[in-house]
């Protein structure tokens, strides 16, 4: 863990802009980028990334005056926050109260039955990390699924499970 | 200003102004305590716990540094007991990473050395840990060295409170907790390091020294920096 130097590049922001972007740049928003409100907001991203991406980090200490330093450590600190994707492909899928009224608990169901893994964890074999959401930020969309960085809108539990196996290569 | 109080420190009766630590007393009152992670003007954190005292009535060990004075406070800084567990404490720094005097370049200009005679530790009683540390050699002026880092966080707090850089703090917990600059980038990356070299200078062990010491040559100035602080702090 403690190992291995982070590289300026790894700090760049990637070119697609999603809803869980859209998601945090809200939540910055409503807490007004204070610095307080750090902890809340890296939640949010964990929940909503799966993990926290550097350039996240990077992003933030800019909106929010945070020193650089001071957010890495606070990631690093707690063991709620993870630094890199859970496994091979990651799965989020939402289950605030718009996803969940359209059916999201079949999809998770489902998910977890198909591939014998829980929210929250690993498959044995490193390759689907599964984990859930509450709200994305996109309800209208709902029940919504995000494999890896896609955001699959309208979720149906038989496509969805289909398309991890075809993603995960499981 | 608020109205001063006595307390007792080793049997001795001295003058306390609420708000003050134990340690700010022991100072003007010229009792020695020994201390590692304090640094005069700098926030206190109480880490390395050396400063370590028994107050009457309370039944834990408290570290004068962060602990505050109240009035009627028996405070004793010397006993067996607590020679007992400094002695414990210097140890487990030393068993936590790789501090091999003979070959650091801050060999015989160390204030933890220095400690570990003070206190007179002979040996160490637990097993070492002998991490694999890294060495960032990537600033164009400084090393840091995490074999010899005691987490002490002078340089963290020099670097925000007094440069105002704020480029450093610690990462992980634990076994793996480390001093960071920046997003755990080479030191060498860091946009917001000024280069000032205060961290260097406050920095007890040899973890962080200027680039072209030879070893056992090194000086370190931590006055340069204590003196800062106060003309800031005198200032108008
Ligand atoms: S050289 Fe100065 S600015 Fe750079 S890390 Fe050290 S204290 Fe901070
Ligand atoms: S680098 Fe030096 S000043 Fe900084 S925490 Fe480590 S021992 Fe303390
Ligand atoms: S409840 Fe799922 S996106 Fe809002
Ligand atoms: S000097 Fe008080 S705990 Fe380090």
């Amino acid at each position: 863990m403690s190992s291995g130097l982070n590289r300026l590049t790894d700090l760049e922001k990637p070119a697609t802009e999603d809803a869980r972007l859209k998601r945090i740049q809200t939540a910055l928003k409503r807490y007004d980028a204070r610095p307080d409100a750090l902890i809340e907001i890296l939640h949010i991203v964990e929940e909503s990334y799966g993990y926290v991406p550097l350039w996240m980090m990077a992003l933030l200490a800019k909106e929010m005056k945070v020193p650089p330093s001071r957010i890495y450590g606070v990631v690093t600190f707690y063991h709620f926050f993870s630094l890199k994707p859970k496994g091979e492909h990651t799965c989020v899928v939402c289950t605030g109260t718009a996803c969940h009224v359209r059916g999201s608990q079949r999809v998770l169901n489902d998910i977890e039955d198909e591939f014998s893994v829980r929210a929250g964890e690993t498959t044995p074999d490193g390759k689907l990390g599964l984990q859930t959401a509450r709200c994305l930020g996109c309800c209208s969309l709902g029940p919504v699924t995000v494999i890896d960085n896609e955001i699959i809108p309208k979720s149906e539990p038989e496509k969805i499970v289909a398309l991890i196996h075809e993603k995960a290569g499981i | 200003m608020n109205a001063s109080f006595t307390i007792t420190i080793d049997n001795q009766s001295v003058e306390a102004t609420p708000g003050e630590s134990l340690l700010e007393v022991c100072r003007k009152a010229n009792i020695p305590l020994p201390v590692m992670c304090d640094f005069k003007g700098l926030s206190p954190v109480g880490a390395c716990r050396l400063c370590l005292v028994e107050i009457e009535g309370v039944p834990k060990l408290l570290p004068a540094c962060t602990t505050l004075v109240a009035p009627n406070q028996a405070v004793h800084t010397q006993s067996d007991k607590l020679r007992k567990y400094r002695r414990m404490i210097i140890e487990l720094i030393f068993s936590e990473r790789n501090h091999i005097c003979a070959i650091c370049v801050a060999n015989n200009n160390c204030e933890l050395q220095k400690m570990a005679y003070e206190l007179g530790m002979d040996h160490v009683r637990f097993p070492y840990l002998t991490p694999v540390c890294e060495v960032d050699a990537s600033h164009e002026k400084y090393v840091m060295d995490h074999n010899r880092c005691i987490l002490c966080t002078r340089c963290v707090r020099v670097c925000s409170e007094i440069e105002g850089a704020m480029t450093r703090d610690v990462m992980g917990r634990g076994f793996d907790a480390r001093i960071i600059t920046e997003f755990k980038q080479p030191w060498g990356d860091s946009t917001g390091c000024t280069s000032c070299g205060k961290c260097v200078q406050v920095c007890p062990t040899g973890a962080l020294t200027p680039n072209d010491a030879a070893q056992g040559r090194l000086k370190k100035n931590p006055e340069l920096v204590a003196l800062l602080i106060e003309k800031r702090e005198a200032k108008p």
